[in-house]
């Protein structure tokens, strides 16, 4: 080693002052990086600690199950299906195309939907599930679970979704439910955030839109742990949803097939009341559509279908469809013109087959004429000459008011999808609508339930109902949320004379069991279920003095289009009112012919709770009437569909 | 004390130099290479195999070859480092051309068996080569221009070839490092003013005439530096990886979340989370308390260093000394001043903690010398 010498000891001196001086250095550096790992790690930790939380977590909604529809009795109207389906991730898969292509010898899969997976696939990250296909049978799904080991990254399960079991009957009053949409969401305020979630099933139309606040339930949720790309690591924490309360409606799941299969495929819709409580116990609109598929979201062609088709499958007559009320009406024009006093029950009219005024004829429907008549006699044969006079002498104004107090002419809140208003005109209303003075004219129509007056057969039905019991009858669907009956008040009085409603009632106990009653031939012969009630044509087109002259084309020329509606209000038993119905057949022609036998069947179905017994009518239908109620084609008692035997 | 009583004495030889060997030096930085195991191991989820086996394996063959190097006298280790620069300087040419991109950058040299990183080897070599200069010049002339003029020569060169790889980190560490061996050889001092004055009357005329008619560089260059001096500007792109690993560090708190219970690294949320970020998830599981306590490890490291340097009598020694305790503290400096969001990321592993080959058997290598300089020492 070389020696030191003095510089070289003035050299290592310098050596050592510049090392502690860039000890120093180094020092003060080190200080700063402590102090900054003391305000990150202490007095920023709590902020840091949220953001690695909120880093970690993710909160993830679980989807509550929709509550149950069920009849007066329990009987499933809308439940929720396992949904088998299968899902196909990318990371799992390895090869997609291949998996897809032995995915397709097990269940049906287009090109098109492999190109959709292979797109998903391709743009999401590996590990997400992409749905390969849903409602897939029970066999489906399970073959597809043996084969599992051969499908690699294919993951087989199970979701709800909502079925009807009994598709047709109750297309139209319970409706469907479908994915939340972009326009439903724009109108709610703070939806819940449930309905983000991708395709959740929200009520369309009918109940299930009416009734979405309680069927929907209350979602939970859970926290997961994830990673930098939002893989779940794990479940930290799960509450439990509050599943949706179930629904019992006031409606009799077998009355209503009975209804829905005795309408047939005739543009018509029949609604029975309970009339002690308002409940709805059928409400019936044919021809109907299976709301299944909308859940399964329709193809265009299917809808085109129900859409094109001129019997309007789609709309629920029952309160969707305003019809002039034709003569029904005349238990209006009759108790408006007796609680004004203008008649009393010996009121007689005399009919020469046409009422003249001011040189205009307004023709009664039978062209000689009745004669003279009384209130009972003029409703029993609906003669309209009776009804043209008293009208006049009560005036419009009157009896739209009484129309009111019998429910027609109104909104009744019920839980249902485009509940029409119908239409009682008045005076102001004739100018503010059509800028028309009224006429003497418009209250003769009105008179017979023409002209401007349209009711619902639900408003009918109410209207009946009231008749039938002198209260103020409120209809309802919803019988019990959740299994906890919703009460029912007693309905308070009409407030008209006993003495009154019974001559009306009376007349519409002729009407069917009168002799010259023009419903004659569908009165109940079994006394302790007898019917009253009151028919109805409404004309649906207007009839030409040419016309009159050659006379009236029958109906059954015409086209269908331009027949007249077939209407009947009745309740039973006539003694002791149970039940009200109210029957529309559109384009059925004649009230007595095509709408009261059906009101009839509906109250021997609804009175006895079972299938009509053929000795309750007269004798000469029996054996017509016998063959008519083995022909429908019921459901079985749980439901299902019978095989349809006929040729 | 006078310089008689350094005079050389003895220096010891065969197993006697065991006894001179500061094992407490060797201890600290074991100590620091465990907590890095430890750390590897939770990032890992508990598979050893993954980088904490690996990891301990190369310490393993690093410390036997340190401590083959450190019985190795130091003035062979002199006498080796003008081709140790040589070879070195050789490698880093080969990587210029011929080398492996790895992470954007050309890098490495693939010898199947092992990837080596030239630029690490470099800082050594420099160190080296320096104090051997240094050693050799005459003390007078230190200052002299000419002479000035060399070493910058011997850091610029291999600096300018480590940038173009580019590795902005290490070329740092080599300009920092020379110009620390070259400020304690005694380089006069207005020439360290004269090259801050400089850089820094050039990063304010940058700055300054932005915008002017008459700045100094392009649009998107001015981008660029605002990107990389502020990267929360950008925070799902450059900021992320520094956001992400504040939030560890920060969410660590006082005494951490636990071993094996930092989120933010097991679930991926952190980049780089073995390498160069791996001080997040020692601050996210062992919190402030752990994080303190390895700068404290690395602050004893450095002062065993510094004292050696001014024990140590010969020149080349003290010289090396120094020049590898500024290289362990740039490394640890840089490295904790860009996990904790203080400095633009640049590549720089936390030395001893990082996953990584190169940097570990180079420090390792460093302190082999250090303690063939600690043994050697001329008593």
């Amino acid at each position: 080693m070389r020696r030191p010498t003095r510089d070289q000891e003035d050299s290592a001196r310098r050596i050592n002052r510049r090392a502690l001086f860039m000890g120093g250095c180094m020092a003060a550096t080190i200080a700063v990086l402590g102090g900054r790992m003391r305000y990150l790690g202490v007095d920023q930790s709590d902020e840091f600690a949220l953001l690695a939380e909120q880093n970690r977590v993710n909160i993830q909604l679980i989807p509550p199950a929709r509550g149950l529809i069920l009849d007066r009795n329990g009987k499933l109207i809308a439940g929720n299906e396992q949904n088998y389906r299968v899902v196909i991730t990318r990371e799992g898969a390895g090869d997609v195309q291949m998996v897809l292509n032995r995915l397709s010898h097990l269940i049906p899969l287009t090109q098109s939907d492999m190109t959709r997976v292979l797109k998903d696939v391709d743009r999401n990250a590996s590990f997400v599930p992409i749905p390969v296909a849903d409602r897939l049978s029970w066999e489906e799904f399970s073959r597809i679970s043996v084969n599992a080991p051969a499908l690699p990254g294919v993951t087989p399960g199970v979701g709800l979704s909502r079925v009807y079991p009994r598709d047709t009957d109750f297309a139209h009053v319970v409706g469907y439910v479908g994915p939340v949409s972009e326009k439903d969401l724009a109108g709610i305020e703070n939806p819940d955030p449930l309905l983000h979630i991708p395709k959740f099933q929200i009520g369309k139309i009918g109940v299930e839109k009416w009734e979405e606040d309680d069927l929907r339930g209350s979602a939970g949720n859970r926290k997961i742990e994830v990673n930098h790309v939002g893989r779940v690591m794990r479940e930290l924490e799960r509450t439990e949803g509050q599943a949706g309360a179930d629904l019992t409606l006031t409606l009799d799941a077998d009355i209503q097939n009975f209804l829905q299969v005795r309408l047939g495929d005739q543009s018509a819709a029949c609604i029975v009341m309970d009339v002690q409580n308002g409940d709805i116990i059928a409400a019936a609109s044919a021809p109907s559509f299976d709301p299944n598929l909308f859940v399964r979201g329709i193809s265009s062609a299917d809808y085109t279908v129900l859409t094109e088709n001129d019997h309007r499958p789609l709309a629920n007559k029952v309160v969707q469809g305003a019809y002039p009320p034709g003569s029904t009406f005349k238990i209006v024009t009759a108790l408006a013109a007796l609680a004004d006093g203008s008649i009393d029950v010996n009121t007689t009219v005399n009919c020469p087959g046409y009422l003249d005024y001011g040189g205009r004829k307004f023709h009664c429907w039978k062209s000689g004429g009745h004669g003279k008549v009384d209130l009972a006699h003029a409703l029993e044969q609906s003669c309209d000459v009776f009804f043209y006079e008293v009208a006049q002498r009560v005036g419009i104004d009157k009896i739209s008011a009484m129309g009111k107090t019998m429910g027609l002419g109104q909104r009744h809140d019920l839980p249902m999808s485009a509940i029409s208003e119908g239409n009682l005109p008045t005076k102001e209303w004739k100018q503010q609508r059509y800028k028309q003075e009224w006429r003497i004219g418009d209250t003769i129509n009105a008179a017979i339930g023409q002209g401007y007056v349209l009711a619902t057969p639900l408003q009918l039905a109410v209207m009946t109902a009231r008749v039938a019991t002198g209260r103020l009858v409120v209809p309802r669907l919803i019988k019990a949320v959740g299994g906890v009956e919703l009460p029912v008040a007693e309905a308070p009085p009409l407030g008209m004379e006993t003495s009154q409603l019974d001559s009306v009632r009376s007349g519409m106990q002729a009407v069917v069991n009168g002799q010259h009653g023009t419903s004659f031939a569908a009165r109940i012969v079994t006394d302790a279920l007898q019917m009253a009630g009151k028919s109805g044509t409404a004309q649906v087109r207007n009839i030409s003095a040419s016309e009159r002259e050659t006379g009236v084309v029958g109906n059954t020329d015409l086209p269908w289009k331009q027949r007249d509606h077939a209407l009947f209000v009745a309740f039973a038993p006539y003694d002791a009112p149970r039940y009200a119905v109210a029957v529309v057949v559109e384009h059925g022609m004649g009230g007595s012919a095509a709408a009261a036998p059906i009101a009839r069947d509906a109250l021997l179905r609804v009175q006895t709770g079972t299938l009509p017994d053929p000795k309750d009518y007269p004798d000469n239908q029996r054996t017509r009437i016998d063959t008519m109620l083995k022909e429908l084609r019921l459901r079985n008692p749980d439901g299902t569909q019978p095989p349809d035997t006929r040729a | 004390m006078s310089f008689l009583e350094y005079r050389v004495k003895f220096s010891p030889s065969g197993f006697a130099k065991v006894l001179y060997v500061n094992w407490g030096l060797y201890l600290l930085i074991t100590a620091c290479a465990a907590i890095g195991w430890l750390m590897l191991y939770s990032i890992s989820g508990g598979d050893i195999q993954m980088w904490a086996g690996p990891q301990m394996k190369r310490y393993g063959v690093g410390m036997i070859l340190s401590l083959g190097i450190c019985f190795t006298p130091i003035w062979f280790w002199r006498s080796m480092s003008g081709a140790a620069y040589a070879l070195t300087f050789f490698l880093l040419l080969v990587v210029h051309f011929f080398g492996t991109v790895g992470m954007g950058a050309q890098r490495w040299i693939d010898l199947g068996f092992i990837r080596i990183q030239p630029s690490e080897f470099m800082k050594v070599s420099l160190i080296m080569v320096l104090a051997t200069y240094y050693d050799w010049l005459d003390d007078r002339r230190v200052s002299r221009p000419l002479w000035v003029l060399i070493p910058v020569l011997l850091i610029i060169v291999p600096a300018v070839l480590v940038l173009m790889e580019p590795n902005l980190g290490t070329t740092l560490m080599l300009v920092i490092a020379g110009a620390a061996v070259m400020f304690a050889a005694g380089v006069s001092l207005w020439y360290f003013a004269a090259v801050v004055g400089l850089i820094g009357g050039a990063v304010a005329g940058i700055f300054l005439l932005r915008g002017t008619p008459w700045q100094l560089i392009h649009d998107y260059q001015y981008k660029r530096i605002d990107t990389f001096l502020d990267p929360s500007a950008d925070p799902l792109g450059a900021g992320y990886n520094i956001l992400q690993a504040k939030i560890a560090l920060g969410s660590g708190g006082l005494t951490g979340k636990g071993f094996m219970q930092g989120t933010q690294s097991r679930l991926n949320f952190l980049p780089e989370k073995h390498t160069d970020f791996i001080f997040t998830t020692l601050g996210e599981e062992f919190g402030f308390i752990g994080a303190i306590s390895l700068l404290a490890l690395y602050t004893m490291i450095l002062i065993f260093l510094l004292w050696a340097a001014i024990q140590n009598k010969d020149r080349f020694s003290s010289l090396m000394l120094i020049g590898l305790a500024a290289n362990f503290f740039l490394y640890l400096a840089v490295n904790l001043a860009m996990v904790m969001g203080m400095a633009p990321v640049v590549g720089v592993p936390l030395p001893f903690l990082s996953y990584g080959g190169s940097a570990t058997l180079v420090l390792l290598l460093a302190f082999g010398l250090a303690q063939s300089a600690i043994v050697h020492r001329l008593r």
